[in-house]
């Protein structure tokens, strides 16, 4: 597809990146000369120095071939005008990024209005998927498929689990739980196990299975699956905002600390439920005092990634409490993921794979099929949702009969609204919907799965 | 520096290299020529070491710019070398290094030449010899790059380090879809002028070969006498085509597959260009209307050996050594000025010298109001202070070069004239100078050492400079 992407900061790049390497000609466009130098020089895209708003800049873009526009600029204002004049002269797809929660209040109008296709918000995003691990706690990262039917875990395995120096067979038959594990990470690598596959110490696996029968799994291994009852939440930003409405909304005893006395101020009028602390939340003694002994949930959202990062070490040390950390920038998740500091939320990360899971499924109208896409253990791990047709080459034959390439797994069949975690003799049909996982990143279609 | 990628891509040059000698094997089979099996060998080599070469996978596909400019320079000298076997191993060019240097002149679109008598070749090694400049003019990476999945974003290194110009921009997202376009719009150029050729009369060999050295602004020609022989209708033919391949090919992209005319018109470097072979053609058509029956012939003259010299291709109607100073002069500074940048064509480049001219106005204004913002504007757009920059050092390494090549090419038998105008014709890709080595004469007599040296101006001066200087920085070796 032809992609014009609007605004080259962290979302614009990463999304640039990952889009270009999928095959989508891109061009880019931004104002700041060295921010197109950088991406041209490192990508395979062609670079345009202008305002993305203005029509002229757009032409010579080539906005009148393309077929998707992305806004992702700082300024909510301009990235709907782009999205606004990209939509009346091109005539394409367009996404915008909007944060400010005013708009976002009414964003359906300026959707419907706009003739949007998309609207994301990073903040919003990367609140909403904060509640759902609060809701969840053992579980480091949780994403859905299927509108919330199946869900993909991730759990790391501690020494005392019973999961532990066990075959996947053995863990099957210990604990008849519904569920499959499917991916498996050691230190840098990525395993999707086979049955006699050992589980060790340390090891991050990624559990698909339905809601329900994941929550029955767990408490089947002795892990605590209660909600959070409170939380504490470092930093009043936008994120704090939306993840303390939620978590109101939930039920939890939500304090939120902010140093700037205004935004307490307008902090508390937005939710009054809410405790919000006027102080500073890098300060030891005021944590004590606020009680980080008793909380079960521990947010950090400063505005600094550094102080986020220390800030959950702290935590770490001195209380049992689920640990979230929001970091804005992606270059160096893999050193911040071995801190082990619980779930690291990356709330651009978020943005671009929300969008580039759009750009997927608009592809898909243009010849591949996926209907969803979740990316586990950075990007090393796909897993796709395929609606399968009639002539497709998987239907009617027993799983263990078909020719499956390695490193594929097929995860769950949904055979009309009922999940399966299928086994040998299972069969895929018509009209069903199935999960694949794969360490083979850029599957299209279902055939492509075969040898 | 990523050593296994370099040597990785060299191999498949080699690939590349058998498959351009298919058609000089082609050439000997049809008139029957022992000169074929030359190109036989050389291929069969040429396969063997690719096949061997692509068993050896790079280590790590790691390429930055570094990369790309040690490989472009690399696989030039590597190109010309193979090139040359041929001349060699037939005999026909019975000295190496004279058979690497028409090499060399070929690939590089030069069109300096060696041979006393070029109509004593046979037909392949002729062929081979005008389809260098052909594959030389666009670039023999571009072609690589047009072709092979090269995936990553590696392939736009290659591509700015063999592209001329001062700044390479795409004309879509895609650097492979761009240098398909590029090859697109070559082809279909060539085999225009080749089929104009045919219909005004020349023999389809002739059309062929000369197509390629004119395209690739080359320059070599297949009789002695260059274009000097052919109809009035032929040398106007040439002279459009010659100043078609100097051209931006840009303006064919806006032309031809954006379907923008207005922008194409507009396009301000290719004005420029037109302008200087117009004002320049005038200027000599008035200087030298004293040697001609009428003012048209001696215009026809002027503009065939303006747009001849300014494109870089070098082929010539008439001695123009004999022409008055005036008009050796104008030729001299239309050499140096060139072509356009993303054209085939070398020299300093239409587009640089529109720069440092606007910057060079900029720096008067500024003395009467110090504190004035003003920037260089190319094609509507301003010129950063980086390219700017880049473009002086250019000039100053350019000067640098000539000076050190003039020095060194002193010291051989040549008088000033001839050595100065013999580095200018080299390192500018044009191929005939002045006096020694004006159009009637040749590059034969220089010594090994001076051969030597105007072959690196060559390979440096259609290279851009950069790639080839870097080869000899200490630097670039280092693995950190």
């Amino acid at each position: 597809m032809q992609i014009i992407i609007v605004g080259c900061g962290n979302v614009g790049s990463t999304l640039t990146e990952q889009l270009s390497s999928e095959g989508h000609n891109i061009t880019v466009i931004d104002v700041d000369n060295s921010k197109i130098q950088n991406l041209v020089n490192s990508n395979d895209v062609m670079g345009v120095i202008g305002n993305g708003a203005s029509f002229a800049v757009q032409s010579e873009a080539g906005v009148g071939n393309a077929h998707l526009l992305i806004a992702v600029t700082g300024s909510d204002e301009v990235n709907l005008l782009c999205c606004l004049i990209a939509r009346k002269t091109g005539g394409c797809h367009t996404i915008a990024r909007v944060r400010n929660p005013i708009y976002n209040m009414e964003i359906g109008y300026i959707k419907e209005e706009l003739g949007l296709s998309m609207v994301v918000n990073p903040e919003y995003e990367a609140a909403q998927e904060m509640a759902r691990l609060l809701k969840f706690p053992s579980a480091i990262s949780i994403g859905s498929f299927t509108k919330g039917r199946v869900e993909v875990v991730k759990y790391r395995v501690e020494a005392d689990s019973v999961l532990c120096n066990q075959t996947l067979q053995q863990i099957n038959s210990r604990l008849k739980a519904d569920i499959l594990i499917c991916t498996v990470e050691r230190d840098e690598n990525v395993f999707i196990p086979s049955g006699n596959f050992i589980i060790r110490e340390r090891d991050e696996i990624s559990i698909v299975g339905t809601p329900q029968k994941t929550l029955e799994f767990f408490k089947k291994m002795g892990v605590a699956v209660a909600a959070a009852k409170n939380a504490m939440i470092i930093g009043g930003g936008e994120i704090s905002f939306y993840l303390a409405k939620q978590l109101i909304a939930m039920g939890l005893q939500t304090k939120i600390i902010e140093i700037d006395k205004e935004r307490c101020e307008s902090l508390s009028e937005l939710l009054p439920e809410a405790a919000i602390i006027h102080g500073d939340g890098t300060d030891r003694n005021l944590l004590m005092q606020e009680g980080l002994m008793q909380t079960e949930a521990f947010v950090s959202l400063t505005n600094v990634d550094e102080e986020n990062i220390m800030l959950s070490l702290f935590a770490k040390t001195l209380t049992k409490a689920k640990l979230i950390t929001n970091v804005h920038r992606i270059s160096y998740d893999e050193i911040i993921d071995s801190l082990d500091i619980g779930s690291v939320i990356y709330p651009k990360y978020l943005t671009a794979e929300n969008i580039i899971k759009y750009v997927r499924a608009m592809d898909n109208s243009l010849g591949s099929n996926i209907e969803t896409l979740y990316r586990l253990s950075n990007n090393r791990v796909e897993a796709l949702e395929f609606s399968i047709k009639k002539d497709s080459p998987v239907v009617g034959i027993p799983l263990q009969a078909l020719q499956i390439k390695p490193d594929i797994l097929i995860c769950t069949i949904n055979h009309k609204g009922t999940i399966i975690i299928p086994g040998g003799q299972d069969v895929i049909q018509a009209g069903d919907k199935v999960i694949v996982v794969t360490t083979n990143t850029g599957l299209n279609d279902i055939r492509d799965i075969l040898k | 520096m990523n050593f296994s990628i370099i040597r990785y891509i060299l191999f498949r040059v080699l690939e590349f290299a058998a498959f351009f000698l298919i058609l000089p094997c082609l050439v000997a089979v049809i008139y029957r020529e022992r000169a074929g099996f030359a190109f036989a060998a050389v291929m069969v080599v040429c396969i063997i070491a690719a096949e061997i070469g692509r068993q050896f996978k790079p280590k790590s596909n790691v390429f930055y710019a570094r990369e790309g400019f040690v490989t472009v320079s690399l696989t030039w000298i590597l190109l010309s070398i193979v090139g040359a076997l041929p001349f060699y191993i037939s005999g026909e060019i019975p000295n190496f290094v004279d058979a690497l240097y028409e090499t060399v002149s070929g690939f590089t679109t030069t069109g300096a030449t060696i041979l006393p008598d070029v109509e004593v070749l046979s037909k392949s090694v002729q062929f081979w010899r005008l389809f260098t400049h052909w594959i030389g003019g666009m670039g023999v990476l571009v072609l690589i790059i047009a072709v092979l999945p090269l995936s990553g974003g590696y392939n736009m290194h290659l591509m700015r380090a063999e592209s001329p110009g001062p700044t390479v921009g795409k004309l879509v997202p895609r650097v492979q879809t761009t240098a398909k376009i590029l090859y697109g719009i070559y082809i279909g150029i060539t085999v225009l002028q080749m089929i104009l050729l045919k219909i005004a009369g020349l023999s389809v060999y002739d059309s062929i070969v000369l197509s390629f050295a004119t395209m690739g602004t080359g320059g070599f020609g297949v009789l002695n006498s260059s274009i000097g022989s052919y109809s009035i209708v032929v040398q106007n033919i040439f002279t459009v085509f010659m100043i078609l391949g100097g051209m931006n090919f840009n303006v064919y992209y806006l032309l031809i597959v954006a379907r923008k005319p207005k922008e194409a018109i507009k396009h301000e470097e290719a004005r420029v260009y037109l302008c200087i072979i117009l004002l320049a053609s005038a200027l000599i058509a008035w200087n030298v209307r004293g040697y001609y029956s009428s003012m048209a012939l001696a215009f026809k003259d002027a503009i065939f050996q303006v747009a001849s010299i300014g494109s870089s291709t070098g082929f010539s109607t008439t001695d123009f050594d004999l022409w008055p100073w005036f008009s050796k002069a104008i030729l001299f500074v239309v050499m140096i000025i060139g072509a356009c940048a993303g054209s085939t064509g070398g020299g300093f480049k239409v587009s640089r010298v529109m720069i440092l001219l606007q910057d060079a106005r900029h720096e008067l204004i500024r003395v009467v109001h110090p504190q004035i913002v003003k920037k260089p504007h190319i094609e509507g757009r301003a010129v950063e202070d980086g390219t700017v920059r880049s473009i002086q050092s250019y000039l100053m390494i350019y000067l640098l070069i000539s000076v050190f090549s003039f020095l060194l090419l002193s010291m051989d038998k040549y008088d000033f004239t001839t050595n100065l105008s013999a580095v200018m014709a080299n390192l500018n890709n044009t191929g005939p100078g002045f006096n020694m080595v004006g159009p009637v004469c040749n590059y034969a007599n220089y010594s090994i050492v001076s051969k030597f040296v105007l072959m690196f101006d060559m390979i440096t001066g259609r290279l851009e400079l950069l790639p080839m200087l870097i080869l000899f920085s200490p630097k670039t070796w280092k693995k950190y």
